[in-house]
């Protein structure tokens, strides 16, 4: 005899764990739509007396959030076509040929897959100082582009490394050049990874906080909303509901896109996992 | 995003790459100009990957050596010095065992609490998963240092919504990221629900793995559920718990920006994980210590670097212990 589980009751189960998981968002929108009193006043209470919409005005005028939430867009986009593409170009020649020094590169990479943040910050900062980078967004992007990623680059080698041999060899006998056999041929077939690398890439860097920080200390106009929301919180210790509309409009950007790209953001990440 | 299944694949070459063949006249030459385009195609990770992620590490070494207070000013050589401070200072080793320890509470949270999840919201049974998982995986998309803000909001013992909880329960006020007693642990849980979403989403790809015809084949043999799971289930996840493993401890290494938005290493550095303890050194304080912090660093990179390879062992050993299984069942 087989027993059944009752799946109402799971059902039930979960969806009330889910409340939980959402709650904190749910209860952000409602803050950024109360008075101060209100919040203070606290409680569980959801929904608001009157909508306080100028909370929004607000945080976008006087947070500058509007400077923002066009930094992070701005360096999140930038960072992810850099990263997109060496790692695509790297990954290729390391996944499909053997040259002089291959196996050496291939070594270095590995050994530095899990060097942390906190590790490189230091000398990044005085590098891109004496370049006289750390004050402008390129400064950020490209050391956003540039640490680590080794991630990326060993994904694309290992997908590049799997494809039949015969693909290339066909489009060679056709007189096909090295860039034409990648461009026409091995990029296109790769769009799987680029989707799976492409959206790691946007994730992390529209979450990161740590370079953007350090590199937005001296020019307030280079934050980022991560940095953003930080220094609001400081200025403005009080304005409680401006910083729940600040948080709703740094976070309502990717959560609309995760909304709308949420099988290839999902997939992606299993992509890298079963690679 | 990279498994240890990727780095042993990756430095062994399959056969469906082109292979040197012996080499006539005119080939040499085309050898020649395809490694040009090789080492062009490598030229941007040259460049950008040298820059800040090789030259740092190896930069770091240097400036661990010198005394240096700030980004302008002068350098002096001390030698070891920094190191001993470093290691002298109690605080350090608080952040060493508070990193460990964040790492511990939250690493087997994260690993078991979503395989559980992942085994319930795989069954074919069950209502609604898609709604599930979006919700679940809602807050890996958010912005880590926005969800640190909010935690701080929601955890403020006047006015957020835990402390309505507790009143409701009649527990009084407490606050639970203000307290250096239950601000590592709150600060865990919240690291914990952030990043759910992502271990999950790794199990739920494992069990995709699995093929279907197996639990068919073992249903016409007359397995039940719980023996389905016993026999086919919990076996072929086995290798996918250390590549999970692996990835799961390798990111509680980086749990800086929810840390530092959330209690920024306190109160009292309750919460001070090494990450932190390095950034108060080198951009906090008022008078930088960039060469105790860059020691501090090496050391941080140290520890990440033995805790890795003590995983790749094990996974290396596992897999050689499995190999013989497999060949053992085979003969």
């Amino acid at each position: 005899m087989r027993r059944k589980l009752p799946w109402w009751i799971l059902t039930a189960a979960l969806a009330v764990l889910a409340f939980v998981w959402v709650f904190p968002f749910i209860w952000m929108v409602s803050a950024s739509l109360k008075t101060s009193g209100e919040i203070f006043a606290g409680g569980l209470g959801l929904i608001p007396e009157a909508l306080q919409w100028e909370n929004y005005s607000r945080a976008w005028e006087d947070g500058n959030f509007k400077v923002y939430l066009l930094n992070t867009v701005i360096v999140t986009v930038a960072t992810t076509v850099i990263v997109v593409v060496r790692c695509a170009l790297s990954g290729y020649v390391l996944g499909r040929y053997r040259f002089p020094g291959s196996r050496i590169i291939l070594g270095i990479l590995v050994a530095t897959l899990f060097v942390p943040t906190g590790y490189t910050i230091i000398p990044i900062v005085k590098l891109s100082l004496e370049l006289g980078l750390l004050d402008q967004l390129g400064g950020m992007i490209l050391a956003l582009g540039g640490a680590a990623n080794v991630a990326s680059i060993l994904i694309y080698a290992g997908y590049f490394r799997g494809m039949p041999a015969e693909l290339e060899e066909a489009a060679i006998v056709d007189g096909a050049g090295f860039l034409r056999v990648f461009t026409q041929i091995m990029l296109p077939l790769s769009m799987p990874v680029t989707a799976t690398v492409g959206i790691l890439t946007f994730l992390f860097t529209w979450n990161a906080l740590f370079l953007p920080l350090v590199f937005s200390f001296s020019n307030p106009a280079l934050r980022t909303v991560s940095v953003g929301m930080q220094a609001f919180v400081g200025e403005n210790s009080t304005d409680w509901p401006g910083m729940a509309a600040a948080g709703v409009i740094s976070l309502l950007p990717v959560v609309v896109l995760f909304a709308f790209m949420q099988r290839y953001f999902v997939e992606g990440i299993a992509g890298a996992v079963k690679a | 995003m990279a498994s240890p299944a990727l780095i042993a694949e990756t430095t062994t070459r399959s056969r469906s790459a082109p292979v040197t063949t012996p080499k006539r006249p005119g080939q040499r030459a085309r050898e020649r100009r395809r490694n040009l385009w090789i080492y062009a195609f490598l030229m941007p990770t040259f460049v950008l990957y040298g820059m800040y992620t090789l030259y740092p590490i190896v930069a770091s070494y240097w400036y661990s050596l010198v005394e240096w207070n700030g980004f302008s000013s002068e350098q002096r050589f001390v030698g070891l010095e920094n190191y001993e401070a470093v290691l002298a200072d109690p605080l350090f080793w608080s952040s060493v065992r508070i990193t460990l320890v964040f790492m511990l509470i939250v690493a087997p949270l994260r690993v078991f609490g979503a395989f559980f999840l992942a085994i319930l919201l795989n069954s074919p049974k069950l209502p609604f998963t898609s709604f599930f998982r979006t919700a679940y995986f809602l807050p890996v998309v958010t912005t880590t240092a926005i969800v640190g803000v909010v935690m701080r909001f929601i955890f403020d013992p006047a006015s957020g919504p835990t402390a309505a909880v507790f009143g409701f329960l009649g527990l009084g006020p407490v606050d639970l990221l203000g307290s250096s007693e239950t601000a590592l642990a709150t600060a865990g849980v919240v690291y914990v629900w952030k990043f759910f979403g992502i271990t999950l989403i790794y199990w739920l790809a494992a069990l995709q793995t699995i093929p279907r015809d197996l639990y068919e084949a073992a249903r016409i043999d007359g397995a039940g559920a719980l023996g389905l799971f016993r026999h086919i289930t919990l076996p072929m996840l086995i290798p996918f718990l250390l590549i999970i493993t692996v990835l799961t401890i390798e990111d509680c290494f980086h749990a800086f920006d929810l840390m530092q938005t959330m209690t920024a290493g306190g109160p009292f550095f309750s919460t001070e994980i090494i990450e932190i303890y390095i950034y108060r050194w080198a951009f906090a304080a008022s008078i930088p210590q960039l060469g105790f912090a860059s020691a501090a660093a090496v050391l941080f990179g140290v520890i990440v670097l033995l805790v890795v390879i003590a995983q790749v062992w094990a996974t290396v050993i596992s897999r050689r212990m499995r190999s013989a299984q497999g060949k053992a069942g085979a003969a």
